[in-house]
């Protein structure tokens, strides 16, 4: 029996945006600035795949429709994706690259702190093996915003740039929309209303440390990653990721 | 990378009783050459204690031996060869 | 086959009597299968000689990542997403290792790549090749890295205790590379479609003759490999690593139900050994020259990467500096 409710669309908002943001890492392969960060940058795409994976299992199982994790990651429309706007950016320069992974870590740790005490029991699982993960993927990600903010002046210019750019994406990581107030009040998420507060906090501090202001509040730009209103690269991104299964939708591979 | 300073790294395995000398890399300090030696040479194993320590800061005798030890990374199955089902006319591989 | 360009600088191996004191002693060392470490004194030939060989096995690695970072956006499952980042982060470790290795000889990381970006060191040059098909990853980790493997485990044993070191760590982290490369072909050949099959067998005709240049020339003639062997730099000939891989690759290839472009392969009973056509070895020079399908692009990637990310690495510098005077207070 299908249970397409809120909770599903939770477990689906955070899978794709792993899975997302995932695929923006792989993108980065033999192009990264220095060797060592190859390595670091593809550990943080692997445990990204692999949350990724227990999320949307844990989705297909709910809607039960005979689909698995392969089929929502490889089958769905854009239409239908529920990640976070700002991860389907594109990786830009290593400034934005690394701005957009901190930003996005900030969120990550700070909801996964919340979930590993949710009623759900498989939620609570999931995510206390993830916060491990994303709490190493935090430190990495902080540490580089401060190197670059406070760096050379290059580089601070870059990440100001950065910053600049990505900010109108983050308005959904300062609010809680339908879905987050629904899993709150159903205690799957508990603790979860201060969510915003908590994220802002930890960008705030570490702007500080990187000599980078925080810009005023975000507005909505009448885009939802939640209801699968998603920018135009998400498209793109399907696209090249999904190939093989459209194209050969009877192989197994 | 001549601006990076290059690094030795020093691993103690989880049941280990000492830290071992592993190889090395180049990072702008400390800090990043730990994280760096984390990902690199620890793949994470859990309960791991890494010393990194500048390559210039280490005086050695001429007749030096260091032994690396090298900690398989438990957690992630997909990189053990045992995880391939292979039929067994496939011999060794 | 790393070897390529190596220049020993000698002209004979030379007879013990001609050796000087120290040779003497060095050599000896060599033979009584004691490793030689950084801080010992050894010939310059050698410590040359080294350099531009793990360097360039180095550089392999790193240029390696590319025909595989080729799919890995459209790797078509999770799992298979999994296992391909894995290898190819595997292989960046790999690099880095042997980079390691290399500077205990004293030699400089940015110099050798720079050395690289130019052309004037080489890597392995299957990796100029382009993959056209997702079979290419099951080829490139059966066969690619399979070739690789059996240069490898011989070259634990080399004489240089870095270098070997360094080998026993890659070769433990390897094996699953080729396993992983074959499971993914006999997939396809038990489970496929149609299509899927003729992607595998048409993926091993362009792979095949490319895979067998690995092991590169038949080195009967040359003063360099010579020396390289009585150095225990290099412990087997080409061709014998060559035969070694085509013995323990064809009844793989069997299994697989798949055929590799070559009417002369045929099993002799008499040595036990599966002998094969003869290599156009045109191709390779030329391939080795730059005039290989990918070797701009390769090259070029590299060169983007390191080029652009010298920012990046300054601000690291930068700030690491700003850090350290008030850490000193």
């Amino acid at each position: 029996m299908s249970k397409y409710d809120q909770l599903t669309e939770l477990l689906l908002h955070l899978g794709d945006s792993a899975i997302v943001q995932a695929q923006r890492l792989c993108e980065l392969c033999g192009h990264a600035p220095a060797l060592e960060e190859e390595v670091a940058l593809m550990n943080v795409g692997l445990d990204l795949v692999g949350q990724a994976r227990n999320w949307l299992e844990y989705a297909a199982e709910r809607i039960d429709d005979g689909r698995d994790a392969d089929a929502l990651v490889y089958r769905r429309d854009e239409l239908a994706y529920r990640n976070l706007l700002l991860v389907e950016q594109p990786n830009g320069d290593f400034a934005v690259t690394m701005c957009k992974q901190f930003l996005y870590d900030a969120w990550h740790y700070e909801i996964l702190n919340s979930l590993i005490h949710s009623s759900d029991e498989r939620v609570a699982g999931i995510a206390a093996k993830s916060l491990k993960e994303v709490t190493y993927h935090l430190k990495r990600s902080a540490d580089w915003v401060v190197r670059m903010g406070d760096g050379t002046d290059e580089s601070h210019q870059r990440m100001v740039k950065a910053v600049d750019h990505l900010w109108r994406y983050v308005f959904e990581l300062a609010q809680l929309d339908e879905t987050k107030q629904s899993v709150i009040e159903q205690g799957i998420l508990p603790g979860g209303e201060d969510l915003p507060e908590r994220w802002l906090a930890m960008v705030t501090q570490v702007f500080e440390r990187a000599t980078l202001g925080v810009p005023a509040p975000a507005p909505s730009i009448y885009l939802n990653g939640q209801k699968g209103l998603h920018s135009e690269c998400l498209g793109i991104l399907l696209a090249e990721m999904q190939f093989l299964q459209r194209a050969y939708p009877d192989a197994s591979w | 990378m001549s601006q990076w300073t290059l690094f030795e790294v020093f691993v103690r395995s989880k049941h280990g009783l000492n830290h071992k000398h592993v190889g090395s890399l180049h990072a702008a300090d400390a800090e990043m050459a730990i994280e760096n030696a984390r990902d690199l040479y620890t793949r994470r194993s859990e309960g791991v204690s890494i010393w990194v320590v500048p390559s210039d800061a280490i005086t050695a005798t001429t007749s030096d031996e260091k032994a690396p030890l090298f900690d398989p990374s438990d957690d992630k199955v997909y990189r053990h060869a045992s995880f391939y089902e292979l039929p067994d006319e496939v011999g060794h591989m | 086959m790393y070897a390529q360009m190596v220049e020993t600088g000698v002209k004979a191996v030379k007879d013990k009597e001609q050796m000087s004191a120290e040779e003497r002693a060095f050599q000896e060392k060599i033979d009584a299968e004691i490793k030689i470490e950084p801080k010992n004194w050894m010939p310059s030939a050698y410590r040359k000689t080294l350099i531009r060989q793990i360097s360039q096995h180095a550089h392999s690695e790193i240029v390696g990542m590319l025909p595989e970072g080729n799919w890995v956006t459209r790797a078509p499952t999770l799992k298979r997403k999994l296992q391909l980042m894995a290898k190819i982060q595997d292989e960046a470790g790999h690099g880095l290792y042997l980079y390691s290795a290399m500077e205990t000889l004293g030699a400089d990381r940015d110099e050798e790549v720079q050395k690289m970006h130019e052309g004037r060191a080489k890597y392995s040059s299957i990796f100029n090749y382009p993959t056209l098909s997702w079979a290419d990853m099951g080829t490139i980790g059966w066969l690619v890295d399979g070739a690789a493997i059996v240069n490898q485990v011989v070259l634990q044993r080399t004489s240089y205790g870095p270098y070997s070191r360094a080998m026993i760590r890659i070769c433990k982290e390897e094996s699953f590379h080729q396993r992983q490369g074959y499971e993914i072909l006999l997939h396809m050949m038990r489970e496929g479609t149609d299509a899927q099959k003729a992607m595998v067998q048409e993926s091993i005709n362009r792979f095949w003759w490319p895979v067998l240049m690995m092991f590169g020339p038949s080195d009967a003639d040359s003063p360099n490999s010579a020396q390289s062997m009585a150095w225990k730099i290099k412990r087997h000939s080409n061709d014998d690593l060559r035969q070694r891989f085509v013995d323990q690759t064809i009844p793989q290839l069997q299994i697989l139900g798949c055929t590799v472009p070559d009417p002369d392969l045929k099993f002799n009973e008499e040595s036990g050994h599966w002998e094969f056509g003869e290599i156009d070895w045109t191709e390779f020079y030329e391939v080795l020259k730059g005039n290989g399908p990918c070797n701009q692009e390769r090259i070029n990637t590299r060169k983007s990467a390191i080029d652009n990310g010298a920012w990046v690495r300054e601000a690291a510098v930068a700030h690491a500096n700003k850090k350290k005077p008030r850490s000193a207070a």
